[in-house]
C-alpha cells in the first residue's frame, strides 16, 4: 500500500490538470485541494493500487460538479457576484475552439473525454469513475470525439 | 476559408494541451496542499530526507516524536510502505520542528560535536523484548561498546543473544539509538544494516572524539 506522499507524487499533477479542465484555471487549485484533502481524510484503509487512480478521479469529478458545472452556464443562487461575473469557465488553452466545443457536449461525453485526455485514465478507469461499463465509457469517448469532429467541420 | 478537418490525433493533442494555471507551479500547489493537510490534522507521519556523510537519511516523525531513521542502504519507497502498514499511510514529505531538530543534531553528531541525542523518540515500532534490547542499547555511552550478550542480559534475557541481534538488526532508529555500539564477544564488529564499513566508521569517529 502506498503512502499518501506517493499518491500525491503519482497522481497529483494529472488530477490538477483534470480539475483545471473541469472548472477552469482560476478554480482548479481549490478543486484539487478539496479532492486531495477529502482523499487524505479517508486514506486509512487498505487500498488496492489499481483502484487508487479511479477513486481519486471519482472524488475530483464529484468535487468539480459541486463547485461548478462546466456544462451548466446558469449561475446558482448561492454563487457570489464574483463567481457570476466569471461564470464562463476561463479556460485558456492553446486551442480555445476545442474547449468551447467540449463544453457543449453532453455531460457524459465531456466527462469521459476529460478523464481520458486530461486525467490519462484508461477506458476501464473512466467507467469506474462514471459508474458505467467499460464499453459505455469507450462509447462516450468515441461519440464525443465524433461530435467534436462534426462540429468542427460544420464551421468549414 | 476552408479549415482542414481535424482528425482524432489533432483532437487528442488539443485536449491534452496544458491549461495555464494562475499560480500553478506544481511545487507551490503541493506546498499549499500540505499546509492545509497539517491545518486539518490529517498528517500522521511527516518525513524529510537528509544528506549526511553516510548518504541520504530518512528522518520520520509522528505526533509522539522521531519514529524512524532510515539509512541510505534502505529504499525510501520500502520504508514508506512499511510505515504505511505499521503506523498509517497518511505520510507526507514535509518538515516539522522535531525533524528540523533531529537533522540539526545528526549534523552535529557527524561533525563530532554532539555525544548524546536530545530528542523525543516514538518507540511504537518496537515491542516487548525488542524494545527492551533497544532501551538497553540506548544506554550505551558515546565512545563505548557492549557485546550482544551483555545487551541481552541488560534486557532481561541473558540467553537470548540471537534475539537481541535480531532486535538490533531491526532497529527503526539507527544512529540515534546506537546499535552500532554493539559488537560480538569475539571482537568481530558484527553486522549492521548500513553495512559494516559504516559501523566501523561511526565507532572510529566516536573513539577519536572521545
Amino acid at each position: 500500500m502506498k503512502s499518501f506522499e506517493q499518491v500525491i507524487e503519482e497522481h497529483g499533477p494529472a488530477l490538477l490538470r483534470y480539475c483545471a479542465s473541469r472548472v477552469g484555471p482560476e478554480r482548479a487549485e481549490d478543486c484539487f485541494q478539496e479532492t486531495m484533502v477529502s482523499a487524505l481524510r479517508s486514506y486509512v484503509g487498505m487500498r488496492e493500487e489499481k483502484a487508487v487512480r479511479s477513486w481519486l478521479f471519482t472524488i475530483a469529478t464529484r468535487k468539480s460538479i459541486d463547485m461548478y458545472r462546466v456544462a451548466d452556464r446558469t449561475p446558482k443562487p448561492t454563487e457570489t457576484a464574483q463567481k457570476i461575473e466569471g461564470s464562463h469557465p476561463d479556460v485558456r488553452p492553446g486551442n480555445s475552439d476545442i474547449w468551447s466545443l467540449v463544453e457543449q457536449l453532453p455531460e457524459k461525453q465531456s466527462t469521459a473525454l476529460l478523464l481520458r485526455y486530461r486525467g490519462g485514465l484508461s477506458h476501464r478507469e473512466v467507467g469506474e469513475v462514471m459508474e458505467i461499463s467499460e464499453s459505455a465509457a469507450r462509447r462516450n469517448s468515441f461519440e464525443g470525439l465524433k461530435r467534436l469532429r462534426a462540429e468542427r467541420s460544420s464551421w468549414a | 476559408m476552408v479549415k482542414p478537418q481535424m482528425g482524432d490525433d489533432d483532437f487528442e493533442q488539443a485536449l491534452g494541451e496544458e491549461i495555464l494555471l494562475p499560480d500553478g507551479s506544481w511545487d507551490r500547489v503541493r506546498g499549499r496542499l500540505v499546509k492545509r493537510a497539517v491545518k486539518e490534522d490529517l498528517v500522521d507521519v511527516a518525513y524529510e530526507m537528509h544528506e549526511s556523510p553516510f548518504g541520504r537519511l530518512l528522518v520520520g516523525a509522528s505526533d509522539g516524536g522521531i519514529v524512524r531513521v532510515g539509512l541510505s542502504a534502505e529504499s525510501e519507497d520500502e520504508i514508506l510502505e512499511d510505515l504505511g502498514r505499521r503506523i498509517s499511510p497518511r505520510i507526507i514529505r514535509m518538515g516539522s520542528p522535531e525533524i528540523t531538530s533531529a537533522r540539526q543534531q545528526l549534523d552535529e553528531y557527524f561533525a563530532g560535536e554532539r555525544r548524546h541525542f536530545d530528542l523525543k523518540l516514538d518507540w511504537q515500532l518496537t515491542r516487548g523484548f525488542r524494545r527492551q534490547v533497544l532501551h538497553a542499547t540506548d544506554g550505551i555511552p558515546y565512545g563505548e561498546t557492549r557485546s550482544y550478550s551483555a545487551v541481552a542480559t541488560e534486557a532481561g534475557s541473558p540467553k537470548a543473544v540471537r534475539a537481541a541481534g535480531s532486535a538490533l538488526a531491526n532497529n527503526p532508529l539507527p544512529i540515534v539509538v546506537p546499535c552500532h555500539r554493539v559488537l560480538r564477544s569475539d571482537g568481530n564488529v558484527g553486522s549492521y544494516l548500513g553495512g559494516t564499513s559504516m559501523k566501523e566508521q561511526l565507532l572510529a569517529m566516536e573513539r577519536s572524539s572521545g
